[in-house]
């Protein structure tokens, strides 16, 4: 067992380091301050190929594998949450399904646009009534000759006005079960501009705030019946194999939340001075440090264990629920001792870890909470 | 076209440099990085390659790990590399090291070189104008600006307070300086080819064009005496002092010591 990572990896690493240095960590605060969704680095990131990481160079991906594109949402979310949050959403929840479930020609269609970054992805499940119980869906969509009806409002969706590809979920009958009737789930691939197809409200948010996060809304908006994404019926596992992939995007996340958040800390305290000496000599901060460096190794070797799953094992939803789980729980308390240790300082907006301390909280709560992780944690233990 | 392009594998000066006992430098405790100057003449190749289609081959000369500094080139988008390595040919000095790489030079197709203006860990400057007249080609150093025009290039050179624009007809050598581009970063799909890449590696007994007298150390001119590092300065002075005030200060402090 080799815990090393081999030249490739190694050079990824030195590649997302400094494009994340010199491109992304300038803007960082601003993007924060003023929630402008950061275009002109997507646009960078675009023509660097780092929208189409795992994605095989037939489709214009980089064809590497999903450990470099944990890296790459690693290394942005080190300093800059909103950044690596666009390349997850994108990359896991919309080219992730299309590659997976779609047809060649949706394949065709759709996946050289979005793995160059010419197009942006965004998946649409949660609703107002429908986040983790997938079976309070209401959005509908009914077939009309040779066209797909949506009605309905999804919320809170990454990318949302941004994005020109969207994964939709929508209930499309209802089917009987072990004698209960259930609602029959399926997915869709709907492009923006469509008729009918608008949006709602930008979310305000605690942290992120420069990921635009809206409600989208369809009225009477009618899809080719192509644009069924997989079989009819098989939109809930669609979607739930989807999130165990975005799950290790948005462990990732919290990696690199929890990895900026120390090395910022471990650099403030070598400068601060109390008492006559810097507050790093004092024992309580080297052990609160020891602490989180340890943890946040814990959280890096499960995030790159899943990622490695996803590579090698066709299921793998236990291993990038176990990953979020952990790395966002380090996340919210690494950035939250960070927070302490800076002291006054470190509640000022100046201050990154000011910042980091409200992104990291949202990897608790999207593409499953960490109640959820648990579930399908414990689900898997007991079934 | 063409285009070769030199570059060098130099220890990362941003981190410090660090010193062996003898007063050479300790490359093994420093990062090593492509030389600024190198990379941005390995971007205006790529660029010339976008604009007019052109094969980009990198080419350096160093210890196995120079391999590494061809890596990047390749994943930036360079077509093909070549690395010559020999213990014979250690410890070179300009002149050794451009005799050497005259010689890989010779084995090939070229329309273009490009090099470097100098590395960050020797200055000398001397390398790249070298290479052209082992060749006996065309040099144009400085350059801030190169555009191609039918079988020549058009080059800014670089000056103090204006700049130069001359024209060569290929082959000939250009050296570049880090101003003029910002270069571009690798792609993470062009890493994983470029460590896939096979790098042709080249010794001694490849180089046939070259003479024994002018390789490695016992055929290097240059004898360095003393290494040091720069010899630290104390604290200095520090006076808060109105603008007016520090004016006439600095004047004062400038007349003593005779500098003006």
């Amino acid at each position: 067992m080799d815990f090393g990572l081999d030249k490739k990896h190694e050079m990824a690493r030195t590649l997302f380091k400094e494009f994340a240095e010199n491109e992304v960590k300038p803007l960082a605060q601003e993007v924060d301050e003023t929630e402008v969704f950061p275009r002109a680095t997507v646009e960078k990131m675009a023509k660097y190929g780092f929208l189409g990481i795992p994605v095989p160079k037939e489709y214009e991906g980089q064809g590497c594998d999903p450990l470099t594109y944990v890296m790459c949402v690693e290394e942005l979310a080190k300093v800059c949450a909103t950044t690596s949050v666009i390349v997850s959403a994108h990359t896991s929840l919309c080219i992730d399904p299309i590659l997976t479930y779609g047809t060649p020609e949706q394949k065709a269609k759709y996946v050289p646009d979005l793995a160059s970054g010419r197009k942006l992805g965004a998946f649409g499940l949660t609703e107002p009534g429908a986040g983790t119980d997938a079976q309070g869906q209401q959005t509908k969509a009914v077939l009309d000759g040779d066209e797909w009806v949506l009605n309905g409002s999804k919320c809170f969706i990454t990318n949302g006005k941004e994005a020109d590809v969207y994964i939709i979920i929508a209930v499309t009958g209802i089917v009987e079960k072990r004698g209960r009737k259930m609602k029959e789930i399926s997915a869709f691939i709907v492009e923006k501009d469509t008729p009918g197809f608008t949006f709602g409200t930008k979310e305000k948010k605690m942290g992120i705030r420069g990921s635009s996060t809206y409600e989208l809304i369809f009225e009477d908006c009618r899809i080719p019946k192509e644009n069924l994404l997989g079989a009819q019926g098989k939109g809930f596992g669609i979607a739930m194999h989807t999130l165990d992939g975005g799950r290790i995007g948005i462990a990732a996340q919290a990696l690199g939340i929890a990895e900026g958040a120390l090395d910022r800390t471990i650099a403030y305290v070598k400068e601060r001075k109390q008492f006559g000496r810097t507050i790093g000599q004092f024992q309580n901060t080297q052990f609160q440090l020891a602490d989180m460096a340890t943890k946040v190794e814990a959280a890096r070797m499960m995030v790159y264990k899943a990622a490695m799953a996803k590579a090698t094992q066709k299921v793998y939803s236990v291993e990038a629920a176990q990953a979020k789980l952990y790395a966002a729980e380090v996340a919210m308390e690494v950035t939250t001792k960070a927070v302490q240790l800076h002291g006054g300082y470190g509640y000022i907006r100046e201050y990154d870890v000011e910042r980091m301390m409200r992104d990291a909280k949202i990897t608790e709560i999207y593409e499953g909470t960490s109640e959820v992780q648990r579930m399908v944690i414990s689900g898997n233990l007991l079934k | 076209m063409k285009i070769v392009v030199c570059v060098k594998q130099v220890p990362d000066t941003k981190g410090g440099v660090q010193f062996n006992p003898d007063g050479t430098l300790n490359r093994a405790a420093m990062l090593a990085i492509m030389n600024p100057d190198d990379k941005a003449g390995l971007e205006a190749a790529l660029r010339l390659k976008d604009q007019y289609g052109a094969e980009v081959t990198v080419l350096t000369m160093g210890l196995p790990k120079a391999a590494d500094v061809l890596r990047e080139a390749l994943a930036m988008g360079a077509d093909k590399a070549i690395l010559v390595t020999d213990r014979v040919l250690g410890g070179a000095d300009t002149w050794a090291t451009s005799s050497t790489i005259a010689a890989a030079i010779r084995k090939l197709d070229y329309d273009l070189i490009i090099t470097g203006r100098q590395a960050i860990d020797g200055d000398t400057a001397q390398v790249g104008p070298q290479i052209s007249e082992h060749l006996d080609i065309p040099v144009i150093s400085y350059a801030q600006d190169i555009k191609v025009e039918g079988d020549s290039v058009i080059v800014q050179r670089q000056f103090e307070d204006r700049y130069h624009v001359l024209k060569a007809k290929m082959p000939c050598l250009i050296t570049a300086l880090s101003e003029l581009n910002e270069p571009r970063y690798m792609t993470p799909g062009g890493i994983f080819d470029a460590c896939d890449a096979e790098i042709t590696t080249w010794g001694r007994a490849d180089l046939t064009t070259l003479d024994d007298a002018n390789i490695g150390l016992a055929g290097s001119p240059t004898k360095i005496a003393k290494a040091s590092d720069k010899v630290r300065k104390g604290a200095g002075e520090k006076v808060a002092l109105d603008p007016e005030e520090a004016v006439s200060y600095l004047m004062g402090k400038l007349t003593e010591k005779h500098i003006i």
